[in-house]
């Protein structure tokens, strides 16, 4: 039977959790990298051996590192994110101009076709490339020298580049988004970038139309349906039926549209999963419940999933990184929390059960499925 | 035989235990340690000072016969008990927690 590995990134180590199909009990492996921050961890999609991790202190600052046997062992690689272009200043928080400079790696994407080749976005916002498993970088300078670049200004958690997105039908084009610039598309594999965040509102920027200056906080899509986006804002859950073009709030009855984290269930692509946060100075769930809402209409139409969750007294938060889901029937679903939980339902979200409870700040989740 | 002590987490990057030896031609100052250092455990280049900049980063201490020279010029030269290996050059994460 094909079982499952969960990749989960803390702000004290990573950790492994593999179970079989089923998903019922799980091995818990870890902490690797023991008190360092663990941003983001992802597997190859062609190669499950293949993982890297984006490692990082305050102290000793960045580091790669790759494994080649599904995490049992790990090798660091280049850790070299020197811009690779004259840099300009940005926005800081009081709209001062503020020189651009490496903070850290926030999100690895692997490429869908070559386990040696992945992305990596970076704070202060760049997007950098290796085409040789993470022994070397090349940043695509086209993104951080956009015109527009001189006006984004950070989000809470720094100017930072958070997600990536490879449309698996056109090798060229490729989504990023920045918090809080906004969604950015290339259709010439990173040479070039334009915005892409017509129909997104934002309060506290006075031009209704603003190009940028969005924050983004997760962007996720269907690999059936490339041209279809979702979207958790820092306010709004939005869609974009036109590859990011255009897109159209589907928050509809949703608690608080505030949160962090948006996903597509595996099987069905109208079928989207987020976490509704009180609000952006209150980052725990509304009422203390701890709910995931589904709408299986694409937004507007949610329901809450509740069973197995925390339905009182529940403060913890859950960052744009920390969830995924498996492709195997029924589809599983798996987010972490602030306060160190890991939960995973196989049946698509109705039910719910804690694979770990005692981790600390979960940073990231993502799921391989195993042959 | 110049003698360099690593906080935990970077001898654990390093994979090493223990003290690590250099050994360097020419005067021994921080600049040149480090670059030897990271010549000889490249995991570790960008751990220590910033990869483009070279500037110490800023949690990360130098201590020569217990005294700090973390703020001294990179290229003075160090006391001949570090260049004999009678006493370790320290390299030191900062006491700041978390």
């Amino acid at each position: 039977m094909a079982g499952v590995r969960v990749l989960v990134g803390t702000r004290k180590g990573a950790f492994v959790l593999t179970s079989d199909g089923a998903r019922k009990k799980w091995n818990v492996d870890g902490p690797f990298f023991g008190g360092w921050e663990i941003y983001h961890v992802k597997g190859s999609p062609v190669d499950p051996d293949r993982i890297y991790a984006a490692q990082n202190t305050s102290w000793f600052g960045q580091l790669i590192q790759r494994s080649d046997d599904g995490g049992k062992t790990w090798n660091p690689m280049d850790n070299d994110f020197t811009y690779q272009s004259p840099t300009h200043d940005h926005l800081w928080y009081d709209g001062t101009p503020k020189p651009w400079e490496f903070v850290r790696v926030w999100h690895l994407e692997p490429s869908l076709d070559d386990p040696d080749t992945v992305y990596a976005g970076v704070q202060d916002a760049a997007l950098y490339r290796s085409a040789d498993g993470g022994k070397s970088w090349t940043e695509l300078t086209g993104l951080r020298e956009h015109p527009t670049a001189g006006g984004w200004m950070p989000g809470a958690g720094g100017l930072c580049l958070h997600t990536i997105i490879q449309d698996p039908t056109r090798p060229e084009r490729m989504h990023i988004a920045i918090s809080a610039a906004g969604t950015f598309r290339t259709d010439d594999a990173g040479q070039t970038w334009r915005p892409v965040n017509k129909g997104l509102h934002s309060e506290g920027l006075p031009d209704p139309n603003a190009e940028v200056g969005h924050c983004v906080h997760h962007v996720a899509m269907h690999p059936s349906r490339p041209d279809v986006l979702f979207m958790q804002k820092h306010w709004d859950v939005m869609r974009s039926d036109d590859g990011g073009d255009s897109w159209t709030e589907v928050s509809g009855d949703l608690p608080s549209d505030f949160g962090f984290t948006i996903d597509v269930h595996a099987h069905e692509p109208e079928t989207i999963y987020v976490v509704p946060i009180k609000s952006d100075s209150e980052h725990y769930p509304p009422d203390g419940k701890l709910r995931v809402y589904r709408s299986r209409t694409g937004g507007n139409e949610w329901e809450a999933l509740t069973n197995g969750l925390p339905q009182s007294d529940c403060y913890v938060n859950i960052l744009r990184d920390a969830m995924d889901v498996d492709s195997l029937d029924p589809c599983g679903v798996y987010f972490g929390t602030t306060g160190g939980q890991v939960y995973g339902s196989s049946d698509g979200g109705d039910s719910w059960a804690p694979i770990v409870r005692d981790l600390s700040a979960v940073l990231s989740v993502e799921v391989q499925e195993l042959p | 035989m110049i003698r360099v002590t690593l906080p935990a987490h970077l001898r654990t990057i390093a994979k090493v235990s223990g003290e690590v030896t250099l050994e360097l031609d020419g005067e021994v100052t921080p600049r040149a340690i480090v670059d030897a250092l990271e010549a000889q455990y490249p995991a570790l280049r960008g751990t220590i000072r910033d990869r483009s900049t070279k500037r110490r980063r800023a949690f990360v201490r130098f201590y020569a016969c217990s005294e700090d020279i973390s703020h001294d010029p990179d290229d003075t030269p160090l006391p001949h008990e570090i260049v004999e290996g009678k006493e370790p050059f320290m390299i030191v994460g900062a006491m700041s927690g978390g």
